[in-house]
């Protein structure tokens, strides 16, 4: 193969009016190699008709070697596996969560979206997600309402305030957020955290109590809120980064067409900065969002689980089970498949939760100008 | 502006200042975005603070990087982090081994052969997904998979393969990311010389893109080594050293935190745990700022 690969380079011999071949001379017309990568000469055993033209026109004589495929088709080939097997695997987690589930979801007397029990243990199956649904939308939201605005603060600080030479170890610290471990976040969250935000909910509780969202319960250290916060810990650094590099894609132009109609630096982020950044932040807390919505482990060790048949509470004060830390509280229990099949339907549920999130994310960032 | 009509033009000229409501306003986002920095900064010299004086004393023992904690109970001093450290290490490299190529592949797929078209837009999209998915869910996918239909028992290997869904994306995005950074001419160079596309793949824009592949690598291995929930449901926590990776019991550092992690903290265990998350937090941090450093002597820069 090595043979006839050199063997066309040195039979190639110039052509006499190379020159002034528009296709070939380097500034005629644009030669899209990302199409057809190989030199258009070498191409004239192809039956395409661009080919045939430069053939024609080549002198007679000029011999052009054959050049083999084979390592071309073959790499290709490799590479569109690759690329399959990951479109399959994303539809393979689908289905074969619904395969597994199917049959524990037919045998739930109680209903699946409502019902807050959870009784998997016997021959009758009776469960439902209502409340893993509530305490999991719960924390995320407010995850995302304590990270979204300090992200978008951080961001600008970083693009709009500070120096580059300031703002690198600034976005490298934010950076390292990211490469903490959740478990650590969790142990954290659970000893020195939630301690030091006991009090702030105490104070809470006091004054808006009367809100059910805020009402009183039993232990405030491993609630929702000191979760949400650890959760708003998490996704800081994927909402900062995002956000930052939209905001520092903002056209100098609008920025300077700004300042020279006297607009001070807020009113130059307010009118330039943020309108073009805003598909890409909206972007961003949604990955966030997505990324609080399946987070496990720190949620797991914090959060305290309620008693099997407490009372229902909305409050972000009561304790409570997200999809992610039910599933994982019980992983030790897998052993028949309609109990396995139930918990399986709850990933299910989380699944296509943070694949409409993710999806929404996506075609957000798509719509608007500005990619990350 | 329309005062400038008077005679005295010199005074009028004066620009002056934003008015009393706009200057506060201003004012009132520089505080807010100072706020939203300081924020931003505290948490990570929190954990951290945390981690190292509670962990600190461990580490620097010797014994903690040789021993298990094979006949250590929680009430006892001694032992070590070594069988986690063998078991986060080798579960990560088995899941790199597959993660690795399969993202690159797809990379090239991506930005060499379908650039533009409805196909790559489809597999991208899909990778989002991918990237977006719980590691949770990647777990009881493989679980789903291996345990329940394959009929096979839980493994490290099981989780490695849980581990190359999460690690994946990250790997693919960056490659991705860097081949696009590879420019044009270089391909273009290989071509006019009569390079075969695949050649050219392999010897000018893979090497070209080298440092940032090598940066996706190391951030996908810190991700997956800190990972959790998949360790909790595909294999169970073993005190003593093993190498296999199809023995159903493994040790690894996140699940000797969480198994570790309910003592009291007069309890020497108390101790290991916050010394294992140390340990975690040094692996991890090492393989970022490594990646970092690569990046940084990339010769492929953003412009």
């Amino acid at each position: 193969m090595a043979v006839t690969d050199t063997g066309a380079t040195e039979r190639l011999e110039p052509e006499p009016d190379a020159a002034h071949d528009p296709s070939l001379s380097p500034a005629g017309g644009h030669v899209d190699h990302m199409h057809s990568p190989i030199p258009q000469v070498i191409h004239h055993q192809a039956p395409a008709s661009t080919a045939v033209d430069q053939v024609d026109r080549a002198p007679r004589g000029v011999k052009l070697a054959k050049i083999s495929q084979t390592g071309d088709r073959v790499f290709r080939a490799l590479a569109s596996t690759g690329a399959l097997a990951i479109v399959l695997i994303v539809l393979f987690i689908g289905i074969f969560l619904l395969a597994l589930a199917l049959p524990s979801l037919q045998a739930n007397q109680d209903n699946f979206f409502t019902s807050r029990n959870w009784s998997v243990g016997g021959t009758d199956l009776a469960f439902g997600i209502f409340g893993l649904f509530w305490t999991t939308v719960l924390s995320s939201i407010l995850a995302m309402a304590i990270a979204v605005p300090i992200a978008v603060g951080v961001a600008l600080c970083l693009t709009q305030y500070l120096h580059k030479r300031a703002s690198g170890p600034v976005s490298f610290v934010v950076d390292l957020l990211a490469a903490v471990p959740s478990i650590i976040f969790g142990l954290w969250g659970l000893t020195v955290l939630g301690p030091f935000l006991a009090p702030a909910a105490e104070w809470l509780i006091s004054k808006i109590g009367w809100i059910p969202l805020f009402s009183e319960n039993i232990d405030p250290k491993g609630s929702v809120f000191v979760a949400a916060v650890v959760l708003a810990i998490m996704i800081l650094p994927i909402v900062t980064a995002i956000s930052r590099d939209v905001f520092a894609q903002t056209p100098r132009d609008h920025i300077e067409a700004a300042l020279s109609l006297g607009a001070t630096r807020w009113e130059v982020i307010r009118t330039a900065v943020l309108p073009y950044g805003r598909s890409g932040v909206i972007s961003a807390s949604m990955l966030g969002l997505g990324r609080a919505l399946g987070e496990t482990i720190a949620v797991m060790i914090i959060l305290t689980t309620p008693a099997p048949g407490s009372p229902f509470s909305p409050s972000i004060f009561a304790g409570g089970e997200t999809f992610a830390s039910k599933i994982a509280n019980n992983a030790a229990e897998f052993d028949s498949p309609a109990k396995t099949g139930a918990y399986i339907a709850a990933g299910l549920v989380l699944f296509v939760v943070t694949f409409a999130v993710n999806a929404m994310a996506r075609i957000i960032a798509d719509r608007g100008g500005a990619k990350s | 502006m329309s005062a400038t009509t008077t005679t005295n033009t010199d005074a009028q000229l004066s620009f002056r200042r934003p008015s009393g409501i706009r200057t506060v306003k201003n004012g009132a986002a520089t505080v807010f975005v100072t706020i939203a920095t300081a924020l931003a900064v505290i948490p990570l010299a929190w954990v951290l603070y945390t981690v190292i004086t509670k962990g600190i004393r461990l580490i620097l023992s010797q014994q903690w990087w040789l021993q298990s904690q094979r006949g250590i109970t929680p009430r006892r001093e001694g032992g070590g982090a070594y069988h986690a450290i063998v078991g986060t290490v080798e579960m990560a490299l088995i899941c790199a081994a597959i993660a690795v190529p399969l993202g690159i592949l797809g990379a090239i797929f991506l930005i060499e052969y379908a650039k533009g078209t409805k196909v790559a837009r489809a597999v991208s999209f899909m990778v989002d997904i991918l990237s977006g998915i719980p590691s949770i869910v990647a777990a009881l996918f493989i679980y789903a998979l291996f345990i329940t239909i394959f009929g096979l028992g839980r493994s490290a290997v099981a989780v490695s393969l849980a581990l190359v869904l999460l690690m994946l994306p990250v790997v693919l995005r960056s490659t991705e990311e860097m081949l696009k950074l590879v420019p044009q001419e270089l391909r273009e160079a290989s071509y006019a010389l009569g390079v075969p596309k695949w050649k050219t793949i392999l010897k000018v824009v893979i090497p070209t893109a080298f440092a940032g592949i090598m940066t996706g690598i190391m951030l996908g291995l810190a991700r997956v080594m800190g990972e959790t929930a998949p360790l909790l449901i595909l294999v169970s926590y073993a005190v003593g050293i093993n190498f296999s990776p199809t023995s159903d019991t493994m040790g690894a550092l996140p699940t000797m935190i969480n198994t570790g992690r309910d003592q009291p903290p007069q309890f020497p265990g108390y101790e290991r745990v916050w010394a294992a998350a140390l340990t975690l937090i040094l692996i991890s941090m090492v393989l970022n700022l490594l990646a970092r450093a690569i990046a940084r002597a990339s010769k492929l820069k953003e412009k």
